[in-house]
This record gives C-alpha cells, structure tokens and sequence, in this order.
C-alpha cells in the first residue's frame, strides 16, 4: 500500500512537471509564463526529495523558484518599461507570427511549412525514443563514486557527504563555480546602471511591515542552514540563495536605510567569500597541496569557508537581481551627467 | 496514548483535506481575482492549520512540533501580505469587483 | 526500477520540450526560459542516473554536488541573459527581431 502510493505520488509529481513545463513554453502571455515556471521550480524540488537528493531540493527551491522567477519578472518589467503602451513584448513572436502567416498565405508555402514541423518533430521524437530505449537498456556495472567518498569521508572532517564532496574533495569546483557567480556580477555591471535610489513611493506599508518581521527570519534561517551543511543537507550555496531572497524582499519594499549603504563595503562582500577560499586553499600549499586541508583542522576550515562563502553568495545573487550597476554615490551620479 | 494521539492527528489531517479542497475549487471556479484570493486565503489558511496540527499530534519531539507551527504561522503572515498586494494591485489596475449580473 | 526509468523519462522529455522552445519561440524571455527548462532536464537524467536500484534510496553524493553546482551557474547565466536581453531591446529596440527598423543609439 505504501509503496503504491508512494508510485502514485511519483507519478503526479512528473506528470505536473511536464505538463507546467508544457504551459510554461507554449503560452503566448509571459507573466502567466513566469508565475507556472515558479511552480515549476518548486515542484522540481519535490521531485529532488523524491529522488533522495534534499541538498538539491533546497537549492532548487530557494533558488530555481524563490530567486530565478524575480530575475524573470524584474526584466519583464524593464522590457516594459522601454517602451510603453505596446503590447508588442507581452505577446510572444506575433512579428514571427507575422512572417509565417504572409508565407502560409499561398498553398505551397503552407504545405512546405507543415512538411518542415512534421520533419522536425519526427526527427526530435525518434531522438527521443533512441535516447529512451538506451536508458531502458543500460546496466551499471560500477557503483559509482559514493563509495570512495564512504571510505574517506572520516577525513573530510565534515558529516554530511554532500558538503564533503564541495568543499573537500571537489573544493576546485566550488571555487571555479563562486568565481562565476562573481564573474556573472562584474557582467552585469559592466552591462547595465541602475539608478538605486528612485524611489516609487508606491510600496504598500503592510509590506514593509511584514518585511521587517520576515527579514530577520530569513537571516536566522541562512545562518542555520550554512552551519547545518556540514552535518545535514544545506550549506552555503541554499543558506546564501535565503539571505539573497531577504536582501531581494528589502529591496522591493524600498526600505528607507537600503539607500544609504555605500558601495565599497558592497563591493569588499563580494569578493570576501572568494577571497577567504582561495586564501584558505593556498595556505594549504605550507604543508601539502592546494585545497587538502590538514585533518584536524578539516572541519572548521570547511565551515569557516561556507559561512564566508554563503554571505558573498547572497550578496552576489542579490546584486545579480539589481541587474545593473547601482549609481547612488555622487561621484557616480556625476560621471553620469557628465557622459550623458 | 500513543495510539489515540495518532487518531487525532488522522481525524485533524482528513479534516483539514476538504477545506483544501474547496480552496483550490474557489480558485479555479470563482469568477473574479476577489473572490478567488478570497477562497485561496481563507480556506486554505484553515486547511492547512488543521494538517499542521495534526502532524503536531504525531511529532516525535517539542522542538518538531514548535518548528511545525512556525510554518503555519509564517505561511498565515506570507499569505496574508501576499492576498493584500495582490488585491492592492488589482484595484491600482481598476479592476471591478465580480457582481451578480 | 520502473518509476526510476519514468523520471529519465521526465528529464529526456523536458530537455526536449525546452530545446524545440528554444528553436521556435522568438522572444528573449521565452528563449531563456527554455534554455532553464532544458537544464532542468538534465539535472533530472543526471540525478536519476545516480540513484542506483530504486527511488528514494541514498545517492552517490558527487552527481549531487555537481548538480547543485549547475542550478547556481544556470542561476547566474540566467540573470546574465537577462541583462544582456534588456540591453539589447535599449539598443535596438525590437524584443531581439533582427530588422533594422530603429537604428543602434549608443549611450555610453
């Protein structure tokens, strides 16, 4: 009985995945597109619980649905705001739509274009059924990498496999991956200004107040789940996607103190977490090689790294939803005027 | 003790299903955003206290079952403020109250 | 093993569906969303692929590290794409149609 319903809940949550995936991608309006791919995310996270993978789950949730789905609304609504008063970015390729009907007009043209779709989507589907009947077929002979990190994961110095993996025995990875997250920042950057201290004025007291009482929360919850990650699932990567989302509520409900936060103590948060990991990983190479921390000091690096690494994270993923430079500083806004 | 704690907790949850039920009913069959933030927060809200407390009935430990509240107590004040700005908005973009017609 | 196969099944199909998106969707956004849903797909196969035997037991935890390694780079790419599709609509005008009806302005 359990198991069958078990199966059954499986089945629900794939079958709710492909079909939101399915509205998601074919609906014209791109608002209604954006609010199904936050449910996507968040029952992707399911799916990652179902599959035994709650460090995933976590991440998936905090930042597949709590952050992506704001960076989509947000651009929404500077594409908007570019152009005003044309539905034209609402409504998905109608000029696409435009072109294909003026072809499709004539009788040839339409039975080319059908003849196109069907080829293409018989080409995409016997893909599918090869690449499906391989997994069918497939049998593991190894069983993989877990273990190996069974055996060593006493002198990784942490208890939870996941983190050991990031942060001792994969910690290039971890380190190659912050620097792009801080990369995808000075991108961002160099791309775009954002005038930081407009106000609205729009914003609706009782969101502010909530605010107040949520912000403190999700700090409280970040700090927990980076510390939580050397034991149970989380770590700096989820307890920084939380801190983000805080920073991302504070900055929508325009709370007056966030204008006066200058900008090199910004900037020094970013590049902090890095900073600490590389130093850590090079202090290291004294008595062995880069990253192999020494075995009794293990797991106190490792936690000193997440939590160093979990507040530039939520900081980056924060400025990454700024999706611009801040120009606030007088220096700023006067290079401005003078270039414009 | 054990056995009629976990009864109550099976009567809590199969009591909290209906109001679920009739939430996401509302939300898919009321005819205006009103009516339908209506439904959503209301029933909802009451839904998922009772499977709260009765997941609290059957919480091994003090500390679960307060973490168990807290989650109700957070999503009331998330939904709440979110049924709010939700509303707000509406009415910003004047959109008319659904009347019998 | 079955319902296993059934989630492979799912991340074949949503890597599919995101990359016929991505061919026949023309606006920016819709293009970005797609690009997600397809590593959504991935990320599915590659974490099924590790569960060896059935669904819900314990799971090799290097395909999972690399996993969260993904959704934080796709995150990041996404909010890049994002401030690349913005500024190319500042610039040229149209939501990413290639005619040239408005003429680049360069602003600093």
């Amino acid at each position: 009985m359990n198991s069958l319903s078990l199966t059954l809940f499986d089945c629900v949550v794939l079958v709710t995945l492909l079909g939101l995936a399915w509205q998601l991608l074919a609906t014209p309006d791109l608002f209604k597109a954006m609010v199904l791919f936050m449910s996507f995310g968040l029952v992707m996270a399911l799916a990652w619980v179902r599959l035994a993978a709650p460090d995933v789950a976590l991440a998936e949730a905090a930042l597949g649905a709590g952050l992506t789905g704001p960076l989509f609304l947000s651009a929404l609504h500077r594409l908007r705001g570019t152009r005003k008063g044309e539905r034209r970015q609402q409504l998905d390729s109608i000029e696409h739509r435009g072109k294909i009907e003026k072809v499709t007009q004539r009788t040839s043209g339409r039975i080319i274009y059908l003849l196109l779709r069907i080829l293409f989507a018989g080409l995409l589907l016997t893909l599918l059924v090869h690449l499906a009947t391989i997994l069918l077929h497939v049998e593991y002979e190894n069983p993989g990498l877990g273990v190996f990190v069974a055996e060593q994961q006493e002198e990784s110095g942490v208890i939870s496999p996941v983190t050991a993996v990031l942060l001792n025995f994969r910690g290039y990875d971890t380190l190659l991956e912050i620097m792009v997250l801080f990369v995808a920042v000075v991108a961002v950057w160099s791309l775009a200004t954002v005038r930081f201290s407009e106000k609205s004025g729009q914003v609706s007291p009782i969101q502010q107040g909530v605010v107040r009482i949520l912000a403190p929360l999700m700090i409280l919850v970040a700090v927990s789940l980076i510390w939580q990650g050397t034991h149970l699932a989380g770590g700096a990567f989820q307890g920084g996607a939380v801190l983000a989302a805080a920073g991302v509520l504070m900055m929508v409900s325009e709370l007056p103190w966030l204008r006066l936060i200058p900008s090199l103590p910004v900037r020094l948060m970013l590049v902090f977490g890095p900073l600490v990991f590389l130093g850590l990983g090079v202090s290291c190479l004294a008595d062995g090689r880069f990253l192999e921390y020494p075995g009794e000091l293990a797991g106190f690096l490792i936690l000193l790294i997440e939590l160093a690494c979990g507040l530039s994270i939520g900081l980056t993923l924060a400025c990454l939803f700024v999706g611009g430079r801040p120009v606030d500083d007088l220096v700023d806004r006067g290079q401005l005027e003078e270039g414009s | 003790m054990r056995e009629v704690l976990d009864l109550t907790g099976i009567v809590l949850i199969v009591c909290g299903l209906p109001f679920f039920l009739s939430g996401s009913l509302g939300l898919l069959r009321f005819p205006d955003i009103f009516t339908r933030l209506h439904a959503l927060t209301k029933a909802d809200n009451v839904g998922l206290g009772l499977i709260v407390l009765g997941l609290i009935c059957q919480a091994g430990s003090l500390f679960e079952a307060l973490r168990l509240l807290m989650v109700w107590l957070l999503v009331l004040i998330a939904s709440s403020a979110s049924c709010h700005l939700i509303a707000r908005s509406a009415l910003e973009k004047n959109i008319k109250p659904w009347m019998r017609s | 093993m079955t319902v296993l196969f059934a989630y492979k099944l799912g991340g074949l199909c949503l890597f599919f569906m995101g990359f016929t998106a991505l061919i026949l969707r023309s606006h920016p956004l819709k293009k970005i969303m797609a690009v997600n849903v397809m590593a959504a797909g991935v990320f599915l196969l590659f974490i099924a692929m590790a569960c060896h035997g059935r669904v819900g037991v314990a799971i090799d935890p290097v395909p999972q590290a690399m996993v969260l390694t993904g959704i934080v780079v796709s995150v990041s790419v996404t909010a890049l794409a994002l401030v690349l599709a913005c500024r190319i609509q500042e610039t040229s005008g149209g939501a990413g149609s290639s005619e040239g009806e408005h003429p680049p302005q360069g602003d600093s």
